[in-house]
């Protein structure tokens, strides 16, 4: 996994609330057996409409915005556990997601894949998009070490559980630290 | 100190706690399938790590499987490629794999519990949401990401934080014609999509002691959808019952002493919940959804409510519906009885008993989908096959079909189908297509009316 310690960049805003996996990445795209591809596929049928041609309304198809900070509307990632949603933000180029408030799974998947999930208040989320919305050029700047996120609103601080900092910053996953617990691990499925 | 269910069986798992951290909890079980596995295997590949623990893993094909004609060879390659790839895995690492045909496959949460897999006071997961199916046993089930079942794969173990602890009480009778399905759905449209993040549910009260496990697995399946991490009933003498026989049961004197322990496992009197929720058993009618959540529903004989919000106002475009307006005589082209929800011999007796010395409605296209092997051959042994195709209906194939849709099962777009599934997402059962989520009697009578009904109208009076 790529380590993750600060982060500057354009941010694209996408207002809408309950984002759920199944908008991030449909189910008809979880046929691949690798991680690979999976960018393209992201928000798909948001992206394009059905006759194939392209929604130049949606922001992630709007050349006002880019960069590699997704700012999203409250209850992001909710809906099915696939990990896919995770690989497709990160195959389409997002380093870092902010909302106000993230589903359980969508989170821990985002965190094993080195996205990072930054969640801030409801009047600050509101504020940034609005913000971003007007002025698309400004820069955010997310930083693990010190939990912050700068812009041009202001800044504010973010909560991460320490392990998961720890494995963010040294860019270690989960695999690694429980191969490192084997021992223990054997020493408890014994007495079991 | 006073222990809850959910208490009991994670804090018996913990290997050890990670100062300011998350804790090693140790799994039983493992259940795998064909969509959230491959990945993890590369992974572990890749790093040459080998496979702790294969044998607590059990593999089935279901979700990108089929329904129909599963003795050919898959059409579309990609899933073959899903299906060959699976197998050659569960091959390598010595993993037992109920594939296609054999007699065990069928919807991975579906066919645990019938082959005796799943027992009380168990940690189990998968890499599917609603692994939560399985609390019905008092066990504590959860679904993971592809990243955590290459952590179980490396280690037969995961890190995470101790969820709190919620619980709902349901006490009273239901009405007649209310399911579990409806229980469920009552229960997140009152509580709301969020009200269960961060916890464990534990049901309790008369409705879920009275309820069959069918039932109750039903009930704990669903409890993703209000933001649980997962959802449990204590177990009694009626999972003991249901336990006793299967597969993988203990059997003899080591069931008894299996079953003695389970015992122990209910909350014990005064243990403290976060939080508490009392619903009144006779509040709860027959549901319908009508948006593009679970949590939007209403009894199915309320009309839809009034509510400014842009995203409740999408969601109403989505499916074509205006507030104030009741479903009821709703035209509906599609009817979907299956998913791990709603897809046990339970659900298809009360749809045969509805269904019985009726005739399906011309415009209606329903497809009947068993979860498993083992329920399609119950539903021709009890005779629900003939009266289901007496009645203009053909059953299909096992497998998870219309409830995401991956394989050839999809509902066209703009299309209505009341579907006894667990998701009305926008795009669920198919591009455009728009699901109404609602019990297999509901679902039954919509395809013999093809407009949707009031139920508790036309139910005959028990004696
Ligand atoms: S039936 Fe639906 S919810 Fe159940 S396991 Fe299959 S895809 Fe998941």
């Amino acid at each position: 996994m790529e380590k993750f310690t600060l982060l500057k960049s354009t941010a694209i805003p996408l207002a809408s609330e309950n984002i759920d996996t199944d908008q991030i990445i449909p189910a008809r795209f979880l046929k691949a057996t690798d991680k690979l591809g999976f960018g393209e596929q992201v928000f798909k049928d948001w992206r394009f409409h059905k006759d194939g041609t392209i929604n130049k309304e949606f922001p992630l198809n709007n050349s006002k915005y880019s960069g590699s900070i997704l700012v999203a509307g409250d209850n992001f990632g909710c809906g099915s556990s696939r990990e896919h949603a995770a690989w497709a933000l990160v195959g389409y180029g997002f380093k870092v997601i902010v909302s106000s408030f993230f589903a359980d799974i969508f989170k821990g998947n985002a965190l094993n894949n080195g996205l990072l999930p930054v969640q801030v208040t409801e009047d600050y989320l509101k504020k940034l998009i609005v913000h971003l919305e007007e002025n698309p050029t400004s820069e955010v700047i997310v930083n693990l070490e010190e939990q912050t996120i700068e812009s041009e609103i202001g800044n504010a601080s973010f909560e991460i559980d320490a392990y998961k900092k720890t494995c963010l910053l040294n860019g270690y996953d989960d695999i690694d630290y429980l191969i490192s617990k084997k021992q223990q691990i054997n020493a408890f499925e014994a007495t079991f | 100190m006073r222990k809850t269910l959910f208490d009991k069986v994670w804090d018996a798992h913990v290997v050890d706690v990670i100062e300011n951290g998350p804790q090693i909890l140790y799994i039983d079980t493992h259940l795998i399938h064909e969509v959230t596995s491959p990945q993890a295997f590369e992974e572990l590949e890749k790093r040459g790590i080998p496979i702790a623990r294969p044998d607590k893993i059990v593999a089935t094909a279901d979700h990108n499987t089929p329904t129909i004609n599963q003795h050919l060879p898959i059409k579309d390659a990609l899933s073959r490629n899903q299906l060959e790839k699976l197998t050659k895995n569960c091959l390598k690492n010595n993993i037992s794999l109920y594939g296609l045909g054999h007699e065990n496959n069928g919807i991975v949460h579906v066919i645990a519990p019938e082959l005796g897999i799943t027992q009380p006071g168990m940690t189990m997961v998968c890499g599917d949401s609603h692994t939560s199916t399985h609390g019905a046993f008092g066990t504590i089930a959860f679904g993971i990401g592809t990243s955590q079942v290459a952590q179980v794969f490396a280690s037969q173990c995961l890190l995470l934080e101790k969820p709190k602890k919620m619980r709902v009480l349901v006490n009273g009778e239901l009405k007649k014609g209310v399911l579990p399905k409806d229980v469920i759905l009552y229960i997140i449209a009152k509580l709301g999509t969020n009200s269960g993040t961060g916890y464990f549910c534990e049901y309790a009260g008369d409705v879920f002691e009275n309820m069959s496990m069918e039932g109750r697995m039903t009930v704990c399946n669903m409890s993703i959808e209000m933001g649980a991490r997962g959802g449990m009933i204590a177990p009694d003498q009626t999972t003991f019952n249901y336990i006793k026989g299967k597969e993988f049961a203990p059997k003899g004197t080591d069931f008894d002493e299996k079953v003695a322990k389970w015992k122990t496992l209910a909350t014990d009197v005064g243990a403290e919940f976060d939080k508490e929720y009392e619903i009144d058993a006779s509040d709860i009618e027959p549901m319908i959804t009508f948006g593009t959540n679970p949590g939007m529903g209403i009894k199915i004989s309320e009309k839809i409510p009034y509510k400014n919000e842009s995203s409740f106002e999408k969601s109403l475009t989505y499916m074509d519906f205006e507030k104030g307006k009741s479903l009821i005589d709703t035209p509906i082209n599609y009817v979907f009885i299956g998913s791990c929800t709603n897809s046990r011999i339970e659900d298809f007796r009360v749809a045969a008993n509805y269904i019985k010395g009726k005739q399906k409605a011309e415009n209606v296209t329903a497809w009947l989908v068993p979860g498993s092997q083992r329920v399609a051959k119950q539903i021709t042994e009890e005779g629900l096959k003939a009266t289901f195709e007496a009645a203009g209906f053909t059953l299909r194939q096992p497998g998870c079909s219309a409830c995401l849709a991956m394989n050839d099962d999809k509902i066209p777009s703009g299309e209505y189908c009341v579907s006894t599934s667990n998701r009305n997402f926008e795009g669920r059962q198919g591009q455009g297509a728009r699901t109404i989520l609602a019990s297999p009697l509901v679902a039954a009578a919509a395809a013999i009316e093809g407009k949707i009904i009031d139920v508790t109208k036309v139910l005959e009076p028990v004696l």
